[in-house]
């Protein structure tokens, strides 16, 4: 996945943001299928990707039917008329208009219908006969069985997946909150989103702040009761006296209405600012870490937690070492891993003991003492830490470098990638400016061949494991146009020879790029850079199934703009 | 809250020669210049590059305090980042130590080069703890004041201006390790931890001496809390401003000074703690030339002012 397209950019329509926009936390749910992302002030977006079907529910009474089609960013409106009239049903695809002319009297009608470079011909024949229209778009076919008695017929459209993602939620999942006892400010801000697998249409996810973890639930509705005996249609009670039968409410579709709900509120379980979560493959509890504990919780149970990590010291002055992340594996129920503030990751079994201070294994690398500087231990505290989707590997980021791991090999990584070496003589000026203390996020890809982290100047790197190549890209506004590939940029110690390189002295620091989340399956790829959130593609495969993954470095930039709409 | 301090020192932790390297950039030797003992190879400018990289060590010790106790809040600091900070300030202070400079600076101190109503508390400190211990404890408690899990900031700093009561003075008139201690008692249910009742005895047995039971009224004893933070307070020896400094900060309302004026500046009404320490660690340079804390320099500058009203009395 290395010649990324971008998809979608989403961010606030103002140019100015406010600090509440910046997004603080991105995650892909376990199909891919929708994406949220948490911000600095308590919301959640949940986007979906593109339906691949869509069910038309076509109701032939009498009666106006709205159908209501979302197909890439653009809504279209069906509507439909079953009086014997004209019906003018405006088809808007980029790039060109559909116009779809329905007539329903009993004559044959056409619809001509043009996407992209196919014509597909729809030939629509009202009388009371079976009705098939094929439809051909792009390189599969698609087949609308039209029925014309008095039933409800379905459309099945299927499109390919673009890779759109549209938001389809959005709530407000914690609030500002102060604590009286300590006169401080708990922040609303999105610490970590877990996504927990979907078991039916709800969605349920995790979300916590310093505080407190959320569950929510994300549901649907579609269809609403109407026909009510004692009210009215607007709410109103009913004058008792004026009716005169009884009706049985019957459920008519309405707008697709996306509701969120928060289901349990686990609180009051940490002193110490939460800094992940993370859902057992058991799928019935989960992890929650602070700077110093690590609790485990069981998703009904919101009065109590397990303490099963504590790295408190009994006297604070001895405090030397805070946790920074800590995950379960993806297959195994009684492992998880947790790092450090020094460098160190610790992968604990909870069959060994209650009480997992004691590490099943410790992976650290030694340092070179030739190499040591007062920097070094800064430079080595771990920011992230991932299990491969295999659950053989671990990815470690700290602030120079990503390594990854082999699970039976502690005493060091077997592979180290540069994610931005030419910071390491600069290690002051970052300290000052407290750039040193960034938390950069990593990734994998579906298959494990492929890891990400974001850098600063909105750079982010991907590194091929097999071919060991690297790239590095930008995300941003001016640099980002839909569909536009991106170009791979350098970052020189000298002077700047090309138009994609950049010098270090130039990179700007407040442009970080430290939430990054890659699809399970595809190579579709969610970078958050302050308060936009681009969604980059493949452009080559984007349904993630190529087993070589090739590096455009040296091609001339391709800009496959689309005409602005 | 802010962090005033920083970690206490124990150098006994027997890393001898791991610091060595220049920090700044890879490759260049240190020389060592005061000994006597070995001299590396390019002695050319070895003076030089030795008194550079202590000046380097020494901006980034400044630094490094200055993270520590400007962290304004009204949200809790980030605990990762103020333990990386204080490790490194450990790190630096244990190589210090080792070179022998951080000696040098103490006896600076004990020397009595400044009028003692003008010194920071660190030398009589120093100077009894060095005497105890042959070891300075250099610096006093923890930093991580924000973090912990207690109660009010306001009750704490209010507790440093005398007022009597007693559950607050629990903070400050122990080493900051029993605040972690106190306040768990208070923290909310579902942390399990019952026995914190019992750890509310000294942490420390260096400290015997001068940590203050919890029963005392600050009142008492301001020369317990200015050994609490000794580094950063004006130590007043004598009991006599005690009751001026009541006066003086009996209608002080708490809200108004953040954490950090508190906790750097007014225990004892204090003149610039870190700024006066630090300034005369590094007789070489004068103001720290790091640009970034000026605008805690005009709080600081009101305190001078306050603290010349009180040491005049």
């Amino acid at each position: 996945m290395l010649s990324p397209v971008l998809c979608s950019e989403l961010s606030a329509l103002e140019p100015e943001y406010t600090e509440a926009d910046v997004i603080s936390t991105v995650e892909f749910s376990q199909t891919g299928e929708f994406l949220a992302t948490g911000d600095k002030g308590g919301r959640v977006v949940i986007f979906q990707r593109e339906p691949q079907v869509r069910v038309v529910i076509f109701q032939r009474e009498p009666q106006v039917r709205v159908v209501i089609f979302q197909r890439e960013p653009q809504v279209r409106v069906v509507i439909f008329q079953r009086e014997p009239q004209v019906r003018v049903v405006i088809f808007q695809r980029e790039p060109q208009v559909r116009v779809v002319i329905f007539q329903r009297e009993p004559q044959v009608r056409v619809v001509i219908f043009q996407r992209e470079p196919q014509v597909r011909v729809v030939i629509f024949q009202r009388e009371p006969q079976v009705r098939v229209v094929i439809f051909q778009r792009e390189p599969q076919v698609r087949v609308v069985i039209f029925q014309r008695e008095p039933q409800v017929r379905v459309v099945i459209f299927q499109r390919e997946p673009q890779g759109e993602y549209n938001v389809y939620s959005t709530f407000q999942s914690h609030d500002p909150e102060f604590d009286y006892l300590k006169s401080l400010e708990i922040e609303e801000k999105i610490n970590k989103i877990r996504w927990l697998p979907q078991l039916h249409s709800a969605l349920f996810l995790l979300t916590t702040n310093d505080k407190t973890i959320k569950l929510w639930k994300v549901s649907e509705r579609d269809k609403r009761p109407e026909g009510y005996n004692l009210k009215d249609e607007e709410g109103r009670v009913k004058d008792i006296s004026k009716i005169t039968s009884l009706q049985v409410p019957v459920l008519r579709p309405m707008d697709l209405l996306v509701e969120a709900s928060p289901r349990r509120v686990f609180a009051n379980a940490h002193a110490y600012h939460i800094n992940s979560i993370s859902i057992n493959s058991d799928c019935e509890t989960y992890l929650s870490a602070d700077d110093l504990r690590i609790n485990l919780w069981n998703l009904s149970i919101t009065d109590r937690s397990f303490n099963i990590v504590d790295l408190k010291p009994d006297n604070m002055e001895d405090l030397n070492e805070v946790i920074t992340v800590a995950e379960f594996h993806p297959h195994h129920c009684h492992l998880l891993a947790f790092s450090s503030s020094t460098g160190t990751t610790r992968l604990c079994d909870m069959r060994s003991r209650a009480l997992c201070d004691q590490h099943a294994k410790l992976f650290e690398e030694a340092v070179d003492p030739g190499s040591r500087s007062f920097f070094s231990e800064l430079i080595s505290s771990v920011s992230d830490v991932k299990f491969s989707h295999s659950g053989r590997y671990l990815l470690t980021r700290d602030y120079l470098s990503a390594k990854v791991w082999d699970l039976n090999m502690e005493k060091k990584p077997v592979e180290t990638y540069q994610v931005h070496d030419y910071l390491r003589t600069k290690l002051c000026t970052l300290y000052e400016s407290d750039c040193i203390f960034d938390k950069f996020e990593c990734a994998w890809n579906g298959t494990d061949s492929v890891i990400m982290t974001g850098a600063y100047n909105n750079f982010f790197r991907m590194f091929d494991r097999a071919s060991r190549r690297d790239v590095t890209l930008e995300a941003s506004r001016e640099v980002c146009k839909r569909r536009a590939v991106l170009r791979p940029r350098r970052v020189c110690v000298g002077k700047e020879r090309r138009d994609s390189d950049i010098c270090v002295d130039n990179l700007d620091f407040r442009k970080k790029v430290l939430h990054t989340a890659w699809h399970p399956t595809d190579n579709i790829i969610a970078i958050a850079a302050r308060n936009n959130l681009y969604i980059f593609q493949d452009r080559h495969s984007p349904n993630g199934h190529h087993a070589v993954h090739r590096i455009e470095q040296e091609r001339p930039p391709e800009l496959e703009d689309t005409p602005p709409q | 809250m802010s962090a005033c301090t920083l970690v206490s020192v124990s150098t006994v932790l027997g890393c001898h020669s791991c610091f060595r390297v220049d920090m700044f950039s890879k490759g260049t030797k240190r020389k060592f210049s005061d000994d006597g003992d070995e001299m590396s190879d390019d002695s050319l400018g070895g003076a030089n590059v030795s008194s550079s990289y202590n000046l380097q060590r020494q901006s980034l010790l400044d630094m490094s305090l200055i993270k520590l106790q400007l962290c304004h809040m009204l949200v809790e600091p980030n605990l990762c980042r103020s333990v990386l900070i204080a490790n490194t300030v450990r790190q630096i202070q244990e190589e210090m130590t080792h070179d022998g400079s951080w000696q040098a600076v103490t006896e600076a101190f004990c020397g009595g080069s400044q009028s003692p109503s003008e010194r920071l508390v660190a030398t009589e400190v120093l100077c009894r703890s060095r005497e105890q211990d042959a070891e300075p404890k250099l610096f006093s408690v923890i930093s991580y004041e924000g973090c912990r899990e207690e109660e009010v900031v306001a009750d704490e700093t209010l507790c440093s201006v005398s007022v009597s009561d007693a559950a607050s003075n629990v903070c400050l008139s122990e080493s900051v390790s029993h605040c972690w201690e106190t306040g768990e008692l208070r923290v909310v249910e579902s942390d399990d931890e019952t026995s914190d009742g019992s750890r509310l005895g000294p942490g420390d047995d260096d400290d015997d001496d001068e940590v203050d039971e919890e029963e005392e009224s600050a009142s008492e004893d301001s020369k317990t809390m200015g050994q609490v933070f000794g580094t950063f307070e004006i130590k007043n020896g004598a009991p006599g401003p005690d009751s001026a400094l009541e006066e003086l900060f009996s209608d002080v309302d708490a809200s108004y000074y953040d954490l950090d004026t508190m906790l750097t500046g007014i225990q004892s009404a204090p003149k610039m703690g870190p700024y006066d320490l630090l300034d005369s660690l590094s007789p070489s340079h004068g103001p720290p030339s790091l640009g970034s804390p000026s605008n805690c320099r005009s709080d600081l500058n009101e305190l001078d002012h306050i603290m010349e009203i009180i040491v005049g009395s």
